[in-house]
C-alpha cells in the first residue's frame, strides 16, 4: 500500500511549553517565546539551526484567542531564517502542525522544524463574558463552510454536536454516566500531580454527578478547560538529530486519513474520522495496539476520548465504556495510563500538542511525580467530529 | 428565541425558503438519483452537475439528539431540543434541527419525526414535531 513511509525518517528532539495560565499576564507571543525557545535548548540545537516553522491553524482563523499567533508572527519574533513555513486552519487536527512539519522534512526542504500551538481563551474570555465563543460573532447572518447548517437551530457550542455522539454511544453500545465520568476522574486526578493544571483539587464520582448539565448526557466536567498557553515541539531529520539531551523519539506511524464529509453531521456518528485515521496509522506500521505503553487522547470533550480508544484499537469496537470503567486499567498505574497530565479537562486546552508534549516527558522519564513505568511506545491522537490525527511515537 | 440566520446563497436558498410553499427541498442528482445535503451545485456522489432541490416528504426520525441546558447566550430560553434527524427518503440523508411541541424529556433516538416550518425574516426554518 505505502512504498516508503517517510515519517520514520523525522524524530521528536525537543520540547517546551509556557506557563498554563488561567489567564495568563502574559501576552500571546511571549508564551510563544517561551515554549519555542525552551524546546529548541531541549533538543540541543540553536535558532540558526532552525529551518522550518509550522503551527495549526494559522493567524487569525478562528478569532484571536483561538490561533492569535501564527508562523509569519513567530518567525519574525524570534529572528528565525526558514526555508519553509506553513500553518493554516484545513488539515487533519490539532497534530496537523507536526504532520505538516514531518512533511517537510521528509521533502528534504527542512532538517529542523518548529512546531507550535498558542491559545489565550482563558484571557478574552475575561474581557468578553460571552460562554460561547460562537456566540461572539452574532453580527450578521451567518455564511460559515459548515456553521451555517446549525446556528439557526441554536446549537451555539461544539458541545451541542458532541453530545449527539455521546447520546449516540450510549444508546448503540449501553455507554453510560458513570463510565464516561471516568474519563474526567482520571483526568483529575492526573492532574493533582502536575503542578501546572489548571484544576488540581480532587474530583468524586458525586462531584461529577453533580456538576452542572451543558447538553445531555455532557455535563460540565466532560469539557476541557480554557487556558492561556503555548507548546513547542522540535521535529529533526534522524540523521541530523544531535547528541542533545533527549533520545530522539521516532514518528513511527501518522493517521490522518478524512475519508468521510468534512461536516458535523453528516459523519458516522458514533465513529467520525477517528477510525479512518487509526485505520491509516496501524496499516503504517508493524506495531500492533498492544505495543502501546501509554495513550494520551483528545478530550476536548470526554466522549471523543473514548472514541479515540476505540478507533485507534486501543479496546473494542463500542466497549470503550466497559473498558475505562471503574478506572484502574487507566490510572497511572494501569494497563494503559491515559492522559496522564490530566488532559484538557483538568490541565488545560492546551489543544493538541500539550498531548504529545506529555507523551514525549513520559517516555524520556521527565514526567516526574506522575512519570508510568518505562514504556517505548506512545499513542496520541487529537481532534474530533470530522477532522483528526494520530502518531505512534517511539522512543529509540 | 432569537435565531441567528443564514446567509443564502444560490446553492442553499432552496432548502432555507422552501417552506414558503410548504415544501422541504432537498438536493437530488437526477444522474445517480441521490439525493444529499448541503446542497451544492455538484454531485458528491457522482460529481454530475444534473443536480437540484426536490421536495422530500417532510418524515424522518431521530438520529440523536440533545436537551441542550447551557444558556450560551443571556436571549436563550433553555431547555430545548437539538436533534440529526434522518429523512426516511434515504440512509443517511440529515441534519441537524430542533425538536419541539413535546416536554424536551420526551425525545428519544428513533422517535418518528415530521417537519413544520417557522418563519424568520426571509428564512423559513425547517423544525421538526413527533410523527
Amino acid at each position: 500500500m505505502f512504498d516508503r513511509l517517510y515519517e520514520k525518517d523525522v524524530a521528536i528532539t525537543g520540547i517546551g511549553q509556557s506557563e498554563v495560565g488561567r489567564p495568563s499576564q502574559l501576552s500571546a507571543m511571549r508564551l510563544t517565546a517561551d515554549a519555542c525557545l525552551e524546546a529548541i535548548a531541549d533538543a540541543g540545537l540553536t535558532r540558526d539551526e532552525i529551518d522550518g516553522v509550522a503551527c495549526w491553524p494559522g493567524d487569525n482563523n478562528n478569532g484571536d484567542s483561538f490561533s492569535p499567533v501564527g508562523p509569519n508572527a513567530l518567525k519574525n519574533a524570534l529572528g528565525l531564517n526558514v526555508n519553509w513555513f506553513g500553518g493554516g486552519y484545513e488539515g487533519p487536527g490539532p497534530l496537523a502542525g507536526i504532520i505538516n512539519g514531518v512533511m517537510a522534512i521528509a521533502s528534504g526542504m527542512c532538517r529542523n522544524v518548529l512546531v507550535f500551538r498558542t491559545i489565550t481563551e482563558s484571557s478574552t474570555r475575561q474581557h468578553n463574558k460571552q460562554a460561547s465563543a460562537l456566540t461572539n460573532k452574532t453580527q450578521g447572518r451567518d455564511s460559515s463552510f459548515a456553521w451555517q447548517w446549525y446556528t439557526p437551530f441554536n446549537v451555539l457550542s461544539a458541545a451541542n454536536l458532541m453530545a449527539m455522539y455521546a447520546q449516540r454511544h450510549f444508546h448503540d453500545y449501553g455507554t453510560t454516566s458513570e463510565q464516561l465520568a471516568q474519563i474526567a476522574l482520571t483526568c483529575r486526578r492526573n492532574a493533582e500531580l502536575n503542578p501546572k493544571a489548571v484544576y488540581r483539587t480532587p474530583m468524586s464520582m458525586d462531584d461529577y454527578m453533580q456538576s452542572r448539565m451543558i447538553s445531555t448526557p455532557l455535563r460540565m466536567f466532560d469539557c476541557d478547560v480554557h487556558c492561556d498557553a503555548s507548546t513547542a515541539i522540535i521535529l529533526s531529520r534522524r540523521d541530523a538529530a544531535k547528541d542533545g539531551r533527549n533520545p530522539p523519539i521516532r514518528i513511527e506511524a501518522m493517521g490522518a486519513a478524512l475519508n468521510q464529509p468534512w461536516s458535523w453531521d453528516q459523519i458516522s456518528l458514533t465513529q467520525g474520522a477517528a477510525f479512518d485515521v487509526g485505520r491509516m496509522m496501524w496499516a503504517r506500521t508493524d506495531l500492533k495496539p498492544k505495543d502501546v505503553g501509554s495513550a494520551q487522547l483528545y478530550d476536548g470533550f470526554s466522549i471523543l476520548t473514548m472514541i479515540w480508544l476505540e478507533a485507534l484499537g486501543l479496546c473494542p469496537v463500542g466497549e470503550s465504556g466497559r473498558f475505562v470503567e471503574g478506572g484502574q486499567r487507566i490510572a497511572l498505574d494501569g494497563e494503559l495510563p491515559l492522559n496522564t497530565n490530566g488532559g484538557q479537562l483538568s490541565g488545560g486546552r492546551t489543544h493538541g500538542l500539550g498531548y504529545v508534549h506529555e507523551a514525549c516527558l513520559q517516555l524520556w522519564g521527565r514526567a516526574d511525580k506522575r512519570q508510568i513505568a518505562d514504556h517505548q511506545v506512545a499513542v496520541t491522537a487529537a481532534g474530533g467530529g470530522p477532522l483528526g490525527g494520530s502518531l505512534l511515537l517511539v522512543r529509540d | 428565541m432569537p435565531r441567528k440566520l443564514p446567509a443564502l446563497t444560490g446553492d442553499n436558498r432552496a432548502f432555507w425558503q422552501g417552506g414558503e410553499n410548504n415544501a422541504l427541498l432537498i438536493h437530488r442528482c437526477s444522474a445517480c438519483t441521490r439525493y444529499f445535503h448541503p446542497p451544492s451545485p455538484v454531485c458528491p456522489a457522482c460529481n454530475s452537475f444534473e443536480v437540484g432541490p426536490q421536495a422530500v416528504s417532510g418524515k424522518g426520525q431521530v438520529a440523536s439528539f440533545t436537551i441542550n441546558h447551557q444558556p450560551w447566550t443571556p436571549e436563550l430560553q433553555e431547555p430545548f431540543v437539538i436533534a440529526i434527524v434522518e429523512l426516511v427518503e434515504q440512509a443517511g440523508l440529515r441534519f441537524v434541527s430542533n425538536i419541539e411541541g413535546i416536554p424536551v424529556t420526551d425525545v428519544f433516538i428513533g422517535m418518528p419525526v415530521r417537519v413544520h416550518f417557522q418563519q424568520e425574516d426571509d428564512v423559513w426554518l425547517p423544525l421538526f414535531v413527533k410523527d
